[in-house]
């Protein structure tokens, strides 16, 4: 029996195959084909699902208007499930098989880290939407999130100047994976270079999905009674924020104490936290959802009957937006000017197409893909958290500020080209 | 008894399909995916050569589980660490083969002179050679195996408790890797290999042989496999299995038994890691993560344990369905998944094909 | 002992109420009132941070009641500034110009918030802090004397001994002693400053300490305090503090270690009935404490809706809720799937993995993939200060005391109850308890409700202190499977001791070798451990062999 069944499996195993072939070759219809490569399950489904909304709302925006060069654009969305290899095969099946012109996706380091040499050996565009560590520059992928410059650096000369408070030690906590290092890494040199002495930084990590900070606020307390005026930069991840916040605010650690800046919590993060106990905290992004002005207003509104229309549990009854959003939203719309522009949806011409354009954002600037360097010049703000998981900004840079994904702080990236190599 | 090796292995009609099968991975894909032009129907696009050398990866990895589970009743919820392992010591060889085509120029791998490291760490030492990478990729999950194994077998550690150990091991394991400081490039693992013993890593050729390779392995592993199963050694595993006191009152010491196969299992699935490494192109500690073990008890379930055929039809239906339905279905898919797996529990308790084999059975037996 | 609530905005409103009117009555009738100039309110609302804070001490230093409502809609972020010239108050639909005191019919269109930020709050609390002091309300009094603690200054001396004379309440009585200790620190008389220093050794907090330090600095080659016998006190008072202050902590260590325990131990003991008593290897059970909290996230959202006045009550309210709701899935589990599986625990394996699955998939698809908000209710929030390094917060107290009395009704149910009675003979022997009559499955199907129940039990537990996601319960599994095998299978006291041994072993770890390695090292723990006990800590004796 063993060995019949052994045929049988064999068969199977053609016959499932040859079925992959067949659905593969059967679809080519008229349409710009647009890749959607969110994790909608797993651990990051909880930050990544609302993105893949924003694309799908942008794409049916610009459908709405005509689509593109006179087609429409078709989403093909796929879940890579929070698995990195997954991303990998996930991309290639985006590019190869169904042809897309361009993706959007990832959230993590490591799943663009994943899909990067996929993008690059196939040669398509990637639009990376989230705020990450720099230290990368390739060909194939448009940075719409905050290098480090655009969003920590800001914050922390916020926390030394008099308004911040002048602080004089710093605990720069974050979870233990690459982009709070790097980060760290950074912002460690810079205040060095401002007199800051290795005495008054204090570094610690947490394991992914920690959920237990009671020892690390214990911590932050001792070494804030040790000394001057200290903040807290805080790196942690989507989900431990939570827990993290819970205890900040039961452990009476006031933002006037000891001021928390973050620069992974939005205000999709505080959906799940009573801000009461956190007023005054702080966080730097590129948007917040409270900035008024009339594009804010109207992608807030857009969003919201999106959400409404489409039934998307959470936002339906509780539409928020934040800085992912609207870069991904950026995203989406630079990309289809620079379609429009280069009359066509080949990679190159598009890249060719990208350097420069402008965009008019939510963030209430025009927002400018640098002609080189693949990321956007946006503006800093700086908000405190208000009472209803709202930001209140406080301080903001008087325009964009241009990127520099080759960190001045550190020291191997001197001489780096500020555009990618050309292969 | 008298049967020669090759008749005790398999019988003619699964030496047939096992022909038709290494005909099809060994001769056929490769020029269907090189030989013939990208715009012929019978082209085999490079997505289903990476996809389905993944698999045979995920095959192999079904197949030593199931000779630790299927065969002699230890269940392991930590075998992602040796797969993980053999893609590491698999990885450090390719990151070292980068050279100075990394970020920043350097003689070490990029995620080190980020962290300030000014000379490689000692394990590191050697891993430029690929021979000792291989070595590595046999000797340390190997290692790791028996010592565990020799311990927990020894303290006659069973059932549930060795598996909740098992993912003990694993999930530190992963904790460990995480961290920076421990020098396997933390969250982010290994990534952006360049190529292989000289070859380009994402060229057709390299893919296509590395393809062959996987595919050789898994063929290979399958007849060792059977010939371990249908020898006098895999009938004092199944009497452990069966009954570990008996066979001890028989006087057998089980613990030499356990622990071989324990170790042969762990490296079949180092060399997995090692094979699924330079194909999908990263490694990190998620591998580790008890949940992927735990898939890969279920990919043996589904298939029937205890049949050598059945783990790699699991592990192939599985993942299979995993990349149709998470690319046709990506909001829904989970509740399918878990639909099947709930069902196949109901209606297919001995896998599937452990029932398809029944069916014939009974089908053989009617006159 | 007192408590400490976080402040809110409305409370810091309230304050700033509450010593203004204190301002009226101390100065009101001596002072000529002026208005606040309009130059004045202009610099507070438009001009950038450093005006705010000069006007508002301008303006708090004048003591006029025209700026209550003034300074009370900065307080509130209800002050709205219009071109830069217009400043106006807002309160609900009332629109009221600040400088001429107009109605206005509707706030304009241009209108921009004046923002205040911590800066801005900061400055704001310390101008009524120092008048505080002799509020009616013990609270409003605490918070003032922990303010001017952070910033002692030898002005506010002759007010602190005011504050002496009239304060009754010993624990505020103390912090003004050290407040007025520590103000005088630096006093030109050495006899003071000695007593200070006397004063302040006795303290456990570590604010003092760093003041006392601040006495052994140097100034070059000088030391600030010039005389030797002084800053020989001042070391013995920073020692002092030191072996004070690592009592705070060690006792702050086992505090967290219990208080892990416990939310290890209610994650742990539903699995200790359906796996340890059962053997049912239930992988969904980490997604049955996820639906306990989501069943007290509706819970309080109904609540929230229909009865707005038992919203401080809410938990009590969701814990049967959570307990039917997991209960209820775990019945239904049991009937449709399990039953069919008994005695081949590897399939339950596969199975529940699969149920796990579906769960997460359907409360994603119904509450979305992101964190849903489950409040704190103000008696679960902020803590009791115990010592000054040392807050026990009122949601960890809480859960540990829930976890006890779960274990100790699950203790009597299993000892007590006929159910229990045959849940036991069950485990022990099915084919012997079936003979004398008990319907094993339907004790099946009670006990493996009551596990699922007490797995909700633990979510509406933890919604107090964690996320509320999908993904919840998978953080909790591999812990769960952990506690209940170290404490050794169908042992409830083992899982017990197991709980709040590792809870106790992971943070002592935590406190000396960080997070991450802490979690390694308990987890070696755990392989070493059953090397030496494979049967976990509390073995069931018998005579078989194989079990």
């Amino acid at each position: 029996m063993q060995r019949r069944s052994f045929i049988k499996a064999t068969a199977m195993t053609i016959a499932l195959a040859t079925a992959g072939f067949a659905t593969m070759t059967a679809s080519a219809a008229d349409t710009i084909k647009v890749g959607v490569l969110h994790s909608l399950s797993g651990t990051m489904a909880i930050s990544e699902t609302v993105l893949k909304d924003t694309v799908l709302m942008a794409i049916d925006e610009i459908n709405a208007k005509g689509g593109l060069l006179g087609k429409k654009l078709e989403p093909v969305v796929v879940d890579p499930a929070s698995n990195w290899p997954l991303f990998a095969e996930k991309a290639r099946q985006l590019i190869s098989n169904d042809k897309v012109a361009v993706t959007f996706g990832c959230w993590t380091s490591v799943s663009r880290k994943s899909v990067l040499p996929v993008f690059e050996e196939l040669n398509s565009l990637l639009f990376y939407p989230v705020q990450y560590e720099g230290e990368e520059l390739s060909k194939n992928v448009f940075y719409t999130g905050a290098a480090p410059n655009q969003q920590a650096i800001p914050a922390v000369e916020y926390l030394m100047s008099k308004d911040g408070g002048s602080a004089k030690r710093f605990v720069l906590l974050g979870t233990d994976y690459v982009y709070p290092r790097t980060t760290n890494k950074i912002l460690r040199s810079f205040l060095h270079s401002k007199g800051v002495t290795d005495d008054d930084i204090m570094e610690e990590y947490t394991p992914f999905g920690h959920s237990d900070y009671q020892t690390i606020i214990a911590k932050i307390k001792k070494f804030s009674s040790e000394g001057k005026k200290t903040a807290v930069v805080s790196t942690i991840n989507g989900d431990s924020n939570v827990p993290y916040y819970k205890e900040l605010g039961n452990q009476g650690l006031k933002a006037t104490d000891v001021p928390v800046v973050a620069f992974s919590v939005g205000e999709e993060e505080l959906r799940g936290v009573d801000a009461k106990p956190l007023v005054g905290h702080l966080a730097a992004w590129n948007y917040f959802m409270s900035i008024k002005n009339p594009t804010n207003d109207a992608f807030i509104k857009k969003w919201s009957a999106y959400a409404k229309a489409h039934n998307i549990p959470g936002h339906k009854d509780k539409p928020l937006t934040n800085d992912p959003m609207e870069a991904t939203y950026i995203g989406v719309n630079m990309w289809a000017q620079a379609v429009t522009k280069a009359k066509s949806t080949d990679t190159d011409k598009v890249i060719a197409a990208m350097a420069g354009q402008t965009f008019k954002a939510p963030g209430g600037f025009t927002s400018t893909m640098d002609a080189k360097n693949h990321h956007l010049h946006k503006p800093v703000f700086i908000g405190e958290i208000k009472a209803d998981g709202q930001f209140k900004v406080v301080w903001k840079t008087p325009g964009p500020i241009k990127a520099q994904p080759w960190s001045p702080y550190i020291p191997e990236d001197k001489g780096k080209k500020d555009e990618p190599e050309k292969k | 008894m008298n049967k020669t090796l090759i008749e005790r292995i398999f019988g003619p009609k699964a030496w047939a399909a096992l022909a038709v099968f290494a005909a099809i991975t060994l001769i056929l894909v490769p020029i269907l995916n090189l030989a013939v032009p990208e715009s012929s129907v019978f082209h085999m696009p490079t997505y289903w050569v990476t996809l389905i050398a993944k698999i045979m990866c995920y095959a192999i990895v079904a197949l030593a589980m199931d000779l630790v589970w299927g065969y002699t009743g230890i269940l392991s919820l930590g075998h992602g660490i040796f797969f993980a392992l053999g893609g590491y010591a698999m990885g450090m060889y390719l990151m070292r083969a980068i050279g100075h085509d990394g970020n920043y120029q350097s003689d070490l791998p990029d995620f080190m002179v980020f962290l300030n490291w000014k000379t490689l760490p000692w394990y590191w030492e050697g891993t430029q050679h690929f021979l000792w990478a291989l070595l590595l990729v046999i000797l340390v999950p190997g290692l790791l195996a028996l010592i565990f194994g020799f311990f927990a077998f020894r303290s006659r550690i069973k059932g549930v408790y060795f598996s909740i150990i098992t993912q003990a091991l694993t999930f530190a394991t992963m904790l460990l890797f995480f961290r920076n400081e421990t020098g396997f490039g933390g969250n982010n693992g290994f990534t952006d290999f360049k190529r292989i013993l000289g070859y380009h890593i994402t060229s057709p050729i390299t893919r296509v042989v590395l393809f062959v390779l996987t595919a050789a392995f898994l063929i290979g592993f399958l007849l060792l496999a059977r010939y371990i199963v249908t020898s006098k050694l895999g009938r004092v595993l199944a009497a452990i299995r069966d009954a570990e006191t008996r066979v001890m009152f028989s006087g057998y010491n089980p613990l030499p038994y356990k622990l071989f196969i324990w170790v042969m299992s762990a490296v079949i699935c180092a060399i997995a890691g090692a094979l699924f490494v330079p194909q999908v192109g990263i490694i990190n500690p998620s591998e580790m993560s008890p949940a992927n073990s735990i898939e890969i008890a279920i990919w043996v379930a589904v298939g029937g344990r205890g049949s050598l055929i059945g783990p790699l039809i699991g592990a192939g239906l599985i993942n299979g369905v995993k990349s149709w339905f998470t690319m046709a279905f990506p909001e829904y898919w989970l509740f399918f998944l878990g639909l099947i797996f709930v069902l196949v529990t109901l209606y297919l308790p001995r896998g599937v094909l452990g029932e398809a084999r029944a069916l014939l059975q009974k089908r053989g037996e009617r006159p | 002992m007192t408590s400490s609530r976080t402040s809110s905005r409305s409370r810091l409103a309230s304050q700033i109420i509450h010593s203004a009117l204190f301002l009226l009555i101390l100065c009101a009738a001596p002072l000529a009132l002026a208005k606040p100039s309009p130059a004045l309110i202009l610099k507070l609302a438009a001009g950038d941070n450093d005006a705010k804070v000069e006007a508002l001490n301008a303006i708090a230093g004048s003591a006029d009641p025209e700026a209550l409502p003034l300074l009370q809609a900065l307080g509130n972020d209800a002050l709205k500034v219009v071109d830069g010239k217009q400043v106006l108050i807002v309160d609900g639909d009332k629109v009221t110009d600040a400088v001429t005191g107009a109605t206005l019919p509707a706030l304009p269109e241009n209108a921009e918030d004046v923002v205040t930020n911590n800066r801005v709050t900061l400055a704001l609390q310390d101008a009524f802090a120092a008048l505080d002091l002799t509020s009616p309300d013990r609270k409003t009094r605490f918070e003032a004397v922990k303010k001017l603690q952070d910033a002692p200054d030898e002005a506010i001396v002759p007010l602190l001994d005011k504050a002496q004379k009239i304060e009754k309440d010993p624990q505020i009585l103390d912090m003004l002693r050290m407040t007025q200790a520590a103000a005088q620190l630096h006093n030109k008389d050495k006899a003071v400053r000695m007593a200070a220093i006397e004063t302040l050794g006795t303290s456990d907090d570590a604010a003092m300490k760093q003041l006392l330090a601040g006495l052994l600095d140097k100034d070059g080659d000088k030391f600030k305090e010039p005389d030797e016998s002084v800053r020989l006190a001042a070391q013995n008072g920073i020692n002092a503090i030191s072996s004070r202050l690592r009592r705070g902590e060690w006792l702050g260590s086992i505090f967290t270690g219990i208080s892990l325990g416990s939310i290890l131990l209610l994650a742990a003991l539903g699995l200790a009935i359906t796996y340890g008593l059962m053997g049912v290897i239930n992988m969904a059970h980490g997604e049955l404490i996820m639906i306990g909290a989501y069943a007290t996230y509706v819970t309080q959202n109904v609540i929230h809706a229909h009865f707005p006045g038992l919203i401080e009550f809410y938990p009590l309210f969701a814990l049967p809720v959570a307990f039917l709701t997991s209960g209820l899935i775990g019945v239904l589990m049991e009937r449709l799937v399990i039953k069919h599986l008994y005695g081949r625990p590897l399939e339950t394996l596969l199975a529940t993995w699969g149920i796990s699955l579906i769960l997460i998939q359907t409360v994603r698809t119904f509450f979305g993939a992101q964190n849903v908000l489950v409040e704190n209710p103000q008696w679960l929030s902020g803590g009791i200060q115990v010592m000054s390094n040392l807050i026990l917060p009122w949601n960890r107290l809480a859960i540990i005391l829930f976890a006890a009395l779960v274990v100790i009704g699950m203790t009597l149910i299993l000892t007590k109850t006929r159910l229990g009675l045959f849940v036991r003979a069950v485990t022990q022997n099915r084919q012997m308890a079936s003979c004398v009559g008990v319907a094993t499955p339907r004790i099946d199907t009670v006990a493996f409700g009551l596990g699922a129940g007490i797995a909700g039990l633990a979510g509406c537990a933890l919604s107090q202190v964690t996320n509320v996601g999908p993904d919840l319960g998978q953080g909790y599994i591999v812990d769960s499977f952990m506690v209940v095998v170290l404490g050794g299978v169908g042992q409830l006291s083992g899982t017990i001791y197991a709980a709040l041994g590792l809870g106790i072993l992971n943070k002592f770890l935590e406190g000396w070798a960080g997070a991450v390695l802490a979690k390694i090292a308990v987890l070696v723990f755990i392989i070493v451990f059953i090397q030496k006990r494979p049967q976990g800590l509390f073995a069931i004796k018998g005579r078989f062999v194989d079990a």
